[in-house]
């Protein structure tokens, strides 16, 4: 548990401007680890995504041909609602270096409001996840509907970006 | 456990980016794994056989297919497992299409990803077991929603057909936009003359209940078994006993503006909106009423011979239910005067929309057909017509094409001509000209060669006022010139919009919508009149611009899709659904708090003993309250935890 032994209670402020030195990853040891340090393997992200929106949008994104970063994995449920934030936590557990939650827009779920339950408990995580050691960067929910392949790209290339800039994490337990 | 697992090249769609055979080949080394082979068309006939011939040869008991999105054909192969005796539900897609090959080039790279999306289904498809769907009794009365000429078409041939329908207009007349219109392209048939026997057979179809001034306020339910709350909107007016003899509106001393003629001549405050109008009953605008705003008048009262008029009417909401709902909610008018300064924003007095052109055209229109210009009523010498306005134009946020405009206006050319003589200057501005469907090209043709309509390629930069005339700056690309016209009268070929409601109906009914409002159609060729959410249906200009003709098409393949549906007596429901361990219930309810559909419910287990218990025909299987479930008790069939826990955990470990 070296991760969670360096982690900060720092402002939201304060993370955005120290950048990836402050990693609290960085001063992690590498014998609980999964990769030696100075490992450069790609990054492996888990997606959890709802049937109806975003699942949905990544086919429209696929048969856009709108290009995007190979390092996501997508898991399909049929609503965010279904997503227990145990989920995020096991990939974390397991060694995912990034986890991507998306939905239907506020006000679109196909179950009316599976959506809003799924919000609540991912605010809550995004808010708490930095004390599990995991800086938040690695960790993202957001909205992406059935007809927005462009935005499911950008979504999507962004999330890669800044999981990259932390890098893959070097150990494996929260 | 015996595991099939099937990779597709789909052509080159797949097999140009992903190494289908060797994942096939790596897929044999999968624990369970006993079949795995790489198929040119997984889809087609011979791939269909070749899996059927190995569940039943290598007696699999799980199949997984690596191919396109499960919203493409998860429901072909789960028929097809069917076929070849494995339970459907024991098949599981990996789709390495729309989310690999299609958006990765590098071959390693999405050959190594296509690999983990197959050990994902692989380890999802253990987790697998056998499920048998439920049946539920079906309504078979449909709700359409919009009576424009799309929900009249769908409504005539559901009627025809047996079902009971219900058409619900928020107008107080059926007949939409194209009871606006003055004649239709390309026949120059007049647009009335189709349309209002259509809207009196609605009216007199005894299998048809028209809802006009009538709005959904809610919907609840699922396919077979909607319950819809219809708000009537309060007309100020008792329909029961009103008979449309417009007395009330020729003596109201109140003006109104009028939506029917676009805002061209005012109406009163108690207004039918056209002399044919179903039903031909009588409204008051209480926001332009003097009894309402001003608390006196009350002269409609007093002269209705029916005794009609009722100041206290109050909105009521009406509960129905249906088996299945089409939508077709039709268009707006993109409102141009918000947008396109450069046009004079609505302050020129002879620069109007296209639709209001069509109301100054039409006999029945405020001035009798007589087109004229605004400004002095004189008739136009030189009449010039702006395509691609509000469509086709990203800086207004609109990058569509409207798709009827290049049509209506050269229909309004013609017609320019006709009413106004063939010595009438008419240009038209246009970016491209696109008249695809039956007829139309030769139309176009028609008004530039036989009418002598002059075509100009070139955006309009700018309308302004000068010395009684309409100035028009363009340039012509053609010619690679700026051209100036002096004009009496400028129509714009304004664009099509969303109707304004549509994304709020949308989340009424849990449809999707794009960008722009328009509903999204379950699959552009594969299901066009359905949505994603089953037992509604869409018809029109709702879900993309199209014109009349396609409109009408739409509407009876919409209506053929319900018909088709209705015809079950009974309806198969998802089995991947939400089941309770009542063992481990300690019955805190939170499920029967959290579920949108109120599907599960106390049981009485033992006498006062209650556990929690999912009702399976109404269960819709979003699994939110097994998200919420504080012991984990209720599980996903399909969905289960350990199926989603072991794709997670299958690549991140190995």
């Amino acid at each position: 548990m070296a991760e969670a032994g360096t982690s900060q209670v720092g402002s939201a402020a304060g993370e955005a401007s120290a950048g990836p030195a402050a990693d609290v990853e960085t001063s992690a040891s590498t014998d609980a680890g999964i990769a030696a340090s100075g490992d450069r393997r790609p990054v492996k992200i888990i997606g959890i995504v709802c049937n109806w929106c975003s699942y949905a949008g990544a086919d429209t994104a696929g048969v856009g041909r709108f290009k995007q970063p190979a390092n996501i994995r997508l898991v399909r449920v049929p609503c965010t609602g279904r997503i227990d934030p145990l989920f995020a936590l096991k990939a974390f557990e397991k060694g995912a270096d990034g986890v991507l939650i998306s939905g239907c827009h506020p006000g679109d779920c196909h179950y009316s409001e599976g959506n809003y339950y799924a919000r609540r408990k991912f605010e809550l995580l995004e808010r708490m996840i930095h004390h599990l050691g995991i800086p938040k960067e690695r960790f993202r929910w957001t909205w992406v509907s059935a007809s927005e392949g462009q935005r499911w790209q950008q979504v999507v290339t962004e999330f890669v970006a800044g999981v990259e800039k932390l890098g893959p994490r070097k150990a494996r337990a929260l | 456990m015996r595991i099939g697992v099937f990779v597709c090249h789909c052509g080159t769609n797949i097999a140009a980016t992903v190494d289908v055979a060797e994942v096939a080949k790596m897929a044999l080394g999968l624990k369970d794994v006993v079949h795995a082979e790489d198929i040119m068309y997984t889809c087609s006939e011979p791939g269909q056989a070749a899996i059927q011939k190995a569940i039943n040869e290598k007696k699999l008991d799980r199949v997984v297919v690596a191919a396109c999105s499960p919203h493409m054909h998860e429901m072909t192969f789960r028929r097809c497992c069917d076929v070849g005796g494995l339970n459907p539900y024991l098949f599981e897609m990996a789709n390495i299409r729309e989310h690999c090959s299609w958006i990765h080039t590098d071959i390693p790279v999405a050959t190594d990803k296509a690999w983990d999306i197959i050990k994902m289904a692989v380890a999802k498809a253990r987790q697998l077991e056998p499920l048998q769907p439920n049946e539920v009794e079906v309504n078979k009365d449909v709700l359409v929603i919009g009576g424009g000429v799309a929900g009249i078409q769908a409504a005539l041939d559901l009627a025809d057909s047996g079902l009971k329908v219900t058409i619900v207009e928020k107008q107080t007349t059926i007949g939409g936009v194209m009871a606006q219109l003055d004649k239709t392209f390309p026949t120059i048939d007049c647009s009335a003359c189709i349309l209002t026997p259509r809207m009196v057979d609605c009216a007199q179809h005894e299998n048809i209940e028209v809802m006009a001034y009538s709005e959904i306020d809610k919907v609840s339910g699922y396919v077979g078994n909607f319950t819809v709350d219809i708000r009537k909107k309060a007309a100020m007016v008792d329909w029961t006993k009103c008979i449309g003899c417009e007395m009330c509106v020729e003596k109201c001393p109140a003006k109104a503006p009028d939506l029917f003629n676009v805002g061209l001549e005012p109406t009163k405050a108690i207004y039918i909106p056209f002399p044919q109008a179903v039903p031909k009953r009588a409204a008051i605008q209480v926001e332009h009423c003097r009894w309402f705003t001003q608390g006196k008048c009350r002269v409609c009262e007093r002269v209705c011979p029916a005794d009609a008029v009722d100041y206290e009417q109050k909105e009521e909401i009406v509960q129905k239910r249906f088996g299945a709902i089409v939508v077709a909610t039709g268009l707006d008018v993109f409102p141009w005067e918000d947008y396109y300064h450069e046009y004079g924003s609505g302050h020129i007095k002879d620069v109007i929309s296209g639709l209001q052109y069509e109301r100054m055209l039409n006999a029945s229109g405020p001035y009798g057909g007589h087109v004229h210009r605004l400004s002095n009523g004189e008739e136009p010498k030189t009449v010039v017509f702006i395509q691609c306005v509000g469509s086709r134009d990203d800086s207004v946020g609109r990058p569509y094409c409207s798709s009827v405009c290049c049509m209506y206006t050269a229909k309004q050319a013609l017609l320019t001509k006709d009413h106004c003589g063939l010595d009438t200057e008419v240009y038209v501005f246009y970016i491209d000209i696109r008249a695809t469907g039956k007829g139309y090209e030769e139309f176009v043709k028609r008004v530039q060669t036989e009418f002598g309509v002059k075509y100009v390629r070139g955006r309009v930069s700018k309308l302004y006022e000068e010395a009684g005339k309409v100035m028009v700056r363009a340039s012509d690309t053609l010619l690679g010139e700026q051209v100036e016209i002096a004009a009496d009268l400028v129509v714009l070929a304004s664009g099509i919009m969303a109707s304004e409601g549509a994304k709020e109906l949308a989340q009424k009914l849990n449809i999707s919508y794009d960008e722009f409002g328009f509903f999204k159609e379950g699959h552009p060729k594969l299901r066009p009149v359905e949505t994603n959410t089953a037992g509604v249906f869409l018809a029109g200009a709702c879900q993309a611009p199209k014109d009349i003709p396609a409109t009408v098409a739409q509407a009876s393949g919409t209506a053929s899709k319900v018909i088709g549906l209705l015809a079950n007596e009974k309806l198969k429901t998802s089995p991947m659904i939400a089941i309770v361990g009542q063992k481990d219930c300690v019955s805190c309810w939170k499920c029967i708090e959290v579920c949108p559909f109120s599907a599960p419910e106390k049981q009485e287990v033992r006498p006062d003993e209650f556990k929690s218990h999912v009702i399976e025909t109404v269960c819709q299987g979003c699994g939110v309250c097994v998200a919420t479930c504080p012991v984990n008790c209720i599980s996903l069939k399909g969905f289960s935890t350990d199926a989603i826990l072991d794709q997670i955990e299958e690549i991140l470990v190995s």
